[in-house]
C-alpha cells in the first residue's frame, strides 16, 4: 500500500476511465437530471456516498462471506441485494437524522439502487483488487478509495453537462434533437476532450 | 393469436426498448465496438430477458405486492448469474470482450422494467412473447449501433473488410463515438415519429 497507487487509482478513475463518459455507467439518471446544476449536484452527492459505502461492504461480503464459503459465483446475485438493501438503509437513517439532507437527496436515493455505476464499481474493485481468489495486500483501501473516486468522476461530469445544458436551454435547437439525443451528443463532445486525457490509441 | 403477434413485434420498432423507451443504454454504448460483441451481448440479455419473464409470470400470484421488486431482482440475477457462468464455460473470449457488463445485465432497465411492467401482469404466453419480442428489439438495436460503429470506426464488418482503401475514423471506436451515433439515432427516431404525426 502506498501513495502512489492510490494516486494512480485517483487520477484514472476520475479522468481516464471515467465513470459516465468512458465507462457509461449510470447513463441514465446523467442524461434524465442533468439539466438543474443544483439538482445535478444531489444526485452525484448521493452517488459518491452510496458507491463509497457500497464498495465498502461488498468488499466485507466478498473477503469474509463468498470467497471463504466457495460461494463467489453468487457474486452478482448478492452484491445487488446488499446494494439495494444498503441504500434502504441509508435512507432510513438520513431520514432519521438529517431532515434537510433527506428533503435534498429524496427520490435519487430510491433511484440509485438500480443505478449500474454503484452495482459496477463493486464488480470492478472485485476484479481489480483480487487477483487469483486472493484480496491484494491493502484492497480494502483501495476498493473504498476508488469507490470515492468513481463517485468524484461522477460529480465531474454531472457538473460539466448540467452547466452545459442550463447554458442551452434557450438556444434553438432542431425539434428531432431535444432534449436526450442532444444530450449524448454533448456527452459525446466532453467524452472527446476527456480522451486527451488517455491519449490516442486506435 | 393476432393479439400475441402483435405482443411479439411492438417490442421490435413500435416499442422498441433502445430508441423509443431509451432504455438500458450503458451496455449499448459499452458493447457496441464490434458486431461480434453486440450479439453476444443481445443474445445474453434476451436470454435474461425472456427468463424472467417467464418465470415472473408464473410465480406472479404468489408473491406478495409489497416485497415483489425484491423478489424480481433475485430471479432476475438467478438468470444473469446462469448466463455468466455459461459464458465463462463455453465462450471465455466474448467473456472477456464483454467484461462487467455481463453481471450488469442485472440493473438493466429493461429488464426490471419489463417485470414491472408487464411480466407481473400477463399470463405465461404473452409474458414469453414480450420477451422475445423486447430481447430481439435490443439486439437488434445493438447490432446496428455496433455495424455503423465498426464501419466507421475500423472500415470492417464481422472482421471481414468492405470496402478497399477506406480510410477509417477511429473516433467511431472510441467512447466518444458510442455517444454521438446514439445521440444521432436517436435523433433520427424523433424525426421520423415526428413526421408521421
Amino acid at each position: 500500500m502506498n501513495i502512489q497507487e492510490f494516486l494512480s487509482i485517483f487520477i484514472s478513475s476520475v479522468f481516464i476511465y471515467n465513470v459516465i463518459l468512458s465507462r457509461f455507467l449510470g447513463l441514465c439518471p446523467f442524461v434524465a437530471i442533468s439539466k438543474d446544476t443544483k439538482q445535478a449536484a444531489a444526485m452525484s452527492a448521493a452517488v459518491t456516498f452510496v458507491i463509497t459505502a457500497s464498495s465498502a461492504v461488498t468488499w466485507i461480503i466478498y473477503r469474509f462471506l463468498l470467497l471463504p464459503f466457495n460461494l463467489t459465483y453468487l457474486r452478482t446475485l448478492a452484491f445487488v441485494l446488499v446494494i439495494a438493501a444498503l441504500v434502504q438503509l441509508i435512507e432510513m437513517i438520513i431520514r432519521k437524522t438529517s431532515p434537510v439532507l433527506y428533503r435534498a437527496f429524496g427520490i435519487y436515493l430510491t433511484l440509485i439502487t438500480t443505478n449500474c455505476a454503484v452495482l459496477g464499481a463493486a464488480v470492478l474493485n472485485i476484479d481489480m483488487f483480487f487477483i487469483g481468489g486472493k484480496a491484494v495486500a491493502g484492497s480494502f483501501y483501495y476498493s473504498v478509495f476508488q469507490g470515492i473516486c468513481m463517485g468524484l468522476g461522477y460529480t465531474l461530469a454531472m457538473l460539466l453537462m448540467s452547466g452545459i445544458r442550463e447554458r442551452l436551454e434557450l438556444c434553438n435547437v432542431p425539434k428531432a434533437l431535444k432534449d436526450f439525443p442532444l444530450a449524448f451528443i454533448i456527452a459525446s463532445i466532453l467524452s472527446l476532450s476527456f480522451m486527451g486525457f488517455s491519449g490516442f490509441k486506435p | 393469436m393476432k393479439n400475441l403477434i402483435k405482443e411479439f413485434t411492438k417490442g421490435i420498432i413500435k416499442e422498441n426498448p433502445t430508441f423509443v423507451l431509451a432504455l438500458g443504454l450503458c451496455p449499448t454504448l459499452a458493447v457496441s465496438v464490434s458486431v461480434a460483441n453486440a450479439i453476444g451481448m443481445g443474445l445474453a440479455a434476451t436470454f435474461v430477458l425472456l427468463g424472467s419473464s417467464i418465470i415472473i409470470s408464473w410465480v406472479r400470484n404468489f408473491i406478495p405486492a409489497k416485497i415483489r421488486i425484491p423478489c424480481f431482482i433475485v430471479i432476475i440475477a438467478t438468470f444473469v448469474t446462469v448466463t455468466e457462468l455459461c459464458l465463462k464455460a463455453y465462450s471465455p473470449v466474448l467473456d472477456r470482450a464483454l467484461g462487467i457488463y455481463v453481471p450488469l445485465i442485472v440493473v438493466n432497465c429493461i429488464v426490471l422494467g419489463r417485470a414491472e411492467a408487464f411480466a407481473c401482469k400477463n399470463n405465461l404466453s404473452r409474458s414469453f412473447l414480450d420477451g422475445l419480442g423486447m430481447g430481439d428489439g435490443f439486439t437488434l438495436a445493438l447490432v446496428l449501433i455496433s455495424a455503423i460503429r465498426e464501419f466507421l470506426g475500423s472500415g470492417q464488418l464481422l472482421g471481414h473488410t468492405l470496402i478497399e482503401g477506406f480510410e477509417p475514423v477511429f473516433v467511431f471506436g472510441m467512447p466518444s463515438g458510442a455517444l454521438l451515433v446514439i445521440g444521432l439515432l436517436l435523433g433520427f427516431f424523433n424525426f421520423l415519429k415526428n413526421k408521421k404525426i
